[in-house]
């Protein structure tokens, strides 16, 4: 559905695309045309004036950006020109003894809450995204109040986020609204997607619609890449940090003619230098090397109405990491130091086509299908384990209207099929999973102050069964710059157990599957349902927009493939749920516009996490149950030639989060019951010196706290105490970083 | 043979071409673009409003910035003219039909456009 809305939406702005001639008309402070008054865009000869009803033409290309309105005796205004849309604007005149230039340039705000979507989705802009320069989607998420990013262990450095408290797993990670984190990929799939290939991120909390399938559980993030009908011809990034990462991002692309387009992406990074901050012998970072290359092609026909989108990719991921001085060729599967390597190859292929019917434009068919094979070799230590994923996925939809468009519906079909090749030190635990399913959705807005979308699916799954997956979600406006938003859904979902807990992998921990009747790694599947309350106030503060935003979401699971680090420190137990297992979050949020080009966010967090575990109830394990965020950005007004300066920072308080249990260690080898608290600060500053070209520089924690002690048994990683996994804050310091973007327009 | 099978064909087809015609007459989705006099959001939401609850109205979008309606409509159940006289009921001024004084007179006072004598 939301697809489709985004062709349709291409669909318009290609067309206006084709015209080359903006319109629009000049009034006075009496809303009387101002005939003669003069137009030019900024940085061009492209001029024009004002007829004498006021209105006039001026030949527009999309990166004619500004727009200068000047008369005698009135104050020459700056218009941001996003489309060639007809411009009604008003001058206002020159205050007598001021003669300074009064710039109007509306900005849009990079992290805005969707008011139109009776879902409560955030949506992330390329420009909330270069907030953090650095590197992948997986990093992308610090400046945003929603998702959690957490530290996922000693040894990878990966960072996993989590939604309403429940990590990545119980979130539908799609590309352009096609799973694709998933299964095999979801403990490092994040970090596979380079960020600046990144056009803007959706992230919708709660139940999420039914089109992309069941899963979903606490959330749904949806990212779309760069479209190459709007891409520039050529984008350049490099980036460089402290601890010896090199990040190197082109993009090339080509209008071939009116209808085809195509980019080429290629992303290079790796880590070269070993670093050791902690001194426990252990590298804090891992040796990488990454290459990752996409090609994509887009067709457009606005007169026929069809639209396409083939994209084709290749990655391959090199991790190395353990102790200072393994070398893999002559220490791995020994005793001498204790290393790991995790090896990664990744082959996408995917293809979108879409029709609007030309006539009916609230009416398209749309079809999506991709195949993806993920192919992870690792070992840590003497753990072996490999796991390989082929995976297709086909989705037919259908959007039209029942009588009007305020009465809309998405319905179709879709297949899954995942085969599973997955090896866990020599047992073998390969599957095939596959599943058919129907959706119907249906979305009513009354236009004023009210709008509903009722969804619900019916999949046959080989190992989840027959099975009804509902899901609601209401908005109202009951008052002026008031929404309320409710929404409840459910969501299954087979519970990849290894690969996403692989960090438990570097550990001397014993895995055990506690059942064997199920048909999930002999786990019962997964199943949740999700309730949320949303409530957004925008209220006038000192003349400045402020906004006032709470919502509660609870997660209630029937059945869960329970992890249990509460036994002992040396096993971790996978079983079924017996008993309760809920995660309530709330979440305030205060937003406000301080002075114009200043913003600050800020965010309360609570979280209330917990499952019966074998051993009696417990608070979810590294999980903080208050957390405080704060960004600040800051950027100068646009000046002449495109330059700019942009200032951002970002503070996170955690409190104390419940750890593992390592009561029955010697006394070294513990780690108490909780994690203290601790706060974390990243900053960037970046100069744009011309429109084509920036450079910027950034922290991360510059406070340099550290967890003092990251590996249990770091002194004796062979032994029965040794353990990775027990990660809550940054194991790395400070770090500073650099880089530079360029463009070709 | 043949010529029996081409005249049948053709036959077929004049009846189906002339079956068109007449429907071609009444399109299902007709789209029309109407001149509506409106200032802000408050007025968008009414003008829509009001369009929407014309029978066979499927999609009614005002543009603020052109002062237009745009319609899609199936015009076997009603016409652009039921259109218009609705929108100017709920008081807007459209080409086809003006809004009465007194319609006008119970908008918000936001939304008392400029009219046109």
């Amino acid at each position: 559905m939301r697809n489709i809305l985004f062709y349709t939406a291409l669909l318009c702005t290609l067309m206006v695309q084709a015209q080359d001639k903006l319109s629009g008309k000049v009034l006075d402070e009496n809303s009387q045309p101002l005939p003669g008054a003069s137009l030019y865009w900024l940085n061009t000869n492209v001029s024009a004036s004002t007829e004498a009803d006021g209105t006039f033409e001026i030949p527009y290309k999309t990166e004619y950006k500004k727009l200068l309105v000047s008369y005698i005796g009135y104050t020459t205004d700056t218009l941001t020109v996003e489309s060639p849309d007809f411009i009604s604007h008003s001058l206002k005149p020159s205050q007598g003894s001021k003669l300074d230039n009064v710039v109007i340039d509306k900005t849009r705000k990079s992290l805005k809450r969707t008011s139109a979507s009776a879902a409560n989705v955030v949506n992330m802009s390329s420009g909330e995204l270069l907030k953090a320069a650095c590197c992948n989607i997986a990093e992308s998420f610090e400046t945003n109040p929603s998702i959690d990013v957490n530290f996922s262990d000693a040894l990878t450095g990966n960072r996993q986020i989590k939604m309403l408290g429940l990590t990545s797993p119980y979130l539908l990670i799609s590309e352009e609204n096609i799973p694709s984190v998933r299964g095999a990929s979801q403990a490092y799939g994040l970090s596979f997607i380079p960020g600046t290939w990144v056009e803007s991120i959706q992230i919708t909390k709660g139940a999420g619609p039914v089109i992309n399938g069941y899963e979903s559980i606490s959330g749904q993030i949806n990212y779309e890449l760069l479209k190459p009908a709007m891409d520039i011809p050529f984008f350049l990034n490099a980036y460089g940090s402290q601890g010896g990462r090199f990040e190197l991002n082109t993009h090339f692309n080509k209008k071939l003619n009116d209808h085809w387009s195509s980019s080429l992406f290629v992303h290079g990074n790796t880590r070269v230098s070993k670093n050791d901050m902690n001194d426990d012998g252990f590298l804090d970072n891992p040796l990488a090397k990454q290459i990752n290359v996409m090609n994509r092609w887009q067709y457009n026909n606005a007169e026929t109405g069809w639209i396409s989108f083939i994209n084709l990719r290749y990655m391959r991921d090199e991790k190395q990491t353990g102790e200072v001085d393994f070398d893999p060729d002559t220490d791995k599967f020994t005793t001498n130091h204790w290393g790991a390597e995790i090896n990664t190859d990744k082959l996408d292929i995917s293809t979108k086509l879409g029709y609007v019917f030309p006539d009916m434009p609230y009416q398209s068919i749309g079809w999506q299908t991709s195949f993806n094979w993920h192919n992870q070799e690792s070992y840590f230590g003497f753990n072996q384990y490999d796991i390989d994923q082929k995976s297709f996925y086909s989705n037919l939809i259908f959007n039209s209207i029942l009588s009007n468009t305020l009465n809309k519906f998405s319905t179709g079909l879709n297949v899954t099929y995942d085969n599973y090749g997955e090896f866990v030190n020599t047992i073998d635990h390969s599957r095939i999973d596959n599943s058919v399913g129907a959706f119907f959705e249906y979305t009513y807005d009354n236009t004023r102050n009210f709008s509903l979308v009722a969804g619900g699916r019916f999949d046959y799954h080989n190992r989840l069964g027959a099975f009804l997956t509902p899901r609601m979600h209401l908005k109202y406006n009951p008052w002026d710059k008031a929404t309320v938003r409710a929404s409840f859904g459910r969501g299954k979902r087979a519970a990849n157990i290894f690969a996403e807990n692989q960090s438990l992998f570097g550990s001397s921990r014993v895995m055990s599957i506690l059942n064997s009747g199920g048909k999930v790694y002999g786990l019962d599947p997964e199943i949740a349902w999700n309730y949320g309350l949303s409530f957004v106030q925008g209220f006038p503060l000192f003349n400045r927009n402020a906004e006032f935003v709470v919502d509660f979401y609870r997660t209630d699971f029937q059945n869960q493939a329970v992890v249990d680090l509460y036994a002992s420190p040396q096993q971790v137990l996978f079983y079924n749920l017996d008993g309760k297992s809920y995660a309530n979050s709330l979440q305030v949020e205060l937003n406000y516009e301080i002075t114009r080009h200043f913003n600050i966010r800020t965010a309360y967090k609570y979280y209330d996490i917990q499952t019966d575990y074998l051993s009696g109830a417990q608070d979810k394990p590294l999980q903080a149950k208050h957390r405080f965020f704060t960004n600040l950005a800051y950027e100068t007004h646009i000046a002449e030639g495109g330059k700019q300066w942009k200032f951002d920072f970002t503070y996170n308080w955690m409190g104390k989060q419940r750890l593992p249990y390592t009561g029955s260690n010697p006394v070294e080898y513990q780690m108490g019951d909780y994690a203290p608290a601790f706060s974390l600060m990243n900053a960037q500053i970046t100069r744009t010196f011309s429109s084509v070209f920036e450079v910027y520089v950034g922290g991360e924690n510059i406070g340099n706290y550290r967890q003092n002690k990251a590996i249990v048994g770091a002194d004796d990683p062979f032994g029965q105490y040794f353990d990775t996994s027990i990660v809550y804050a940054p194991v790395f310091g400070q770090m500073y970083y650099a880089g530079l973007r360029f463009k070709i327009k | 043979m043949k010529n029996i099978l081409l005249v049948v064909l053709v036959t077929l087809f004049g009846l189906t071409a002339q079956a068109q015609d007449k429907e071609v007459k009444k399109s299902k989705n007709a789209k029309y673009e109407v001149a509506v006099n409106g200032n802000c959001d408050m007025c968008k939401k009414r003008i829509e409003k009001a369009a929407f609850s014309v029978k066979g109205v499927k999609s009614a979008e005002w543009h603020a910035d052109h002062q237009d309606l745009h319609i899609i409509m199936d015009e076997n159940k009603s016409s652009i003219d039921d259109v218009c006289k609705a929108v100017a009921k709920a008081g807007h001024d459209t080409e086809l039909v003006k809004a009465t004084e007194e319609d006008f007179n119970k908008l918000h006072t936001c939304c008392m456009y400029d009219r046109m004598e």
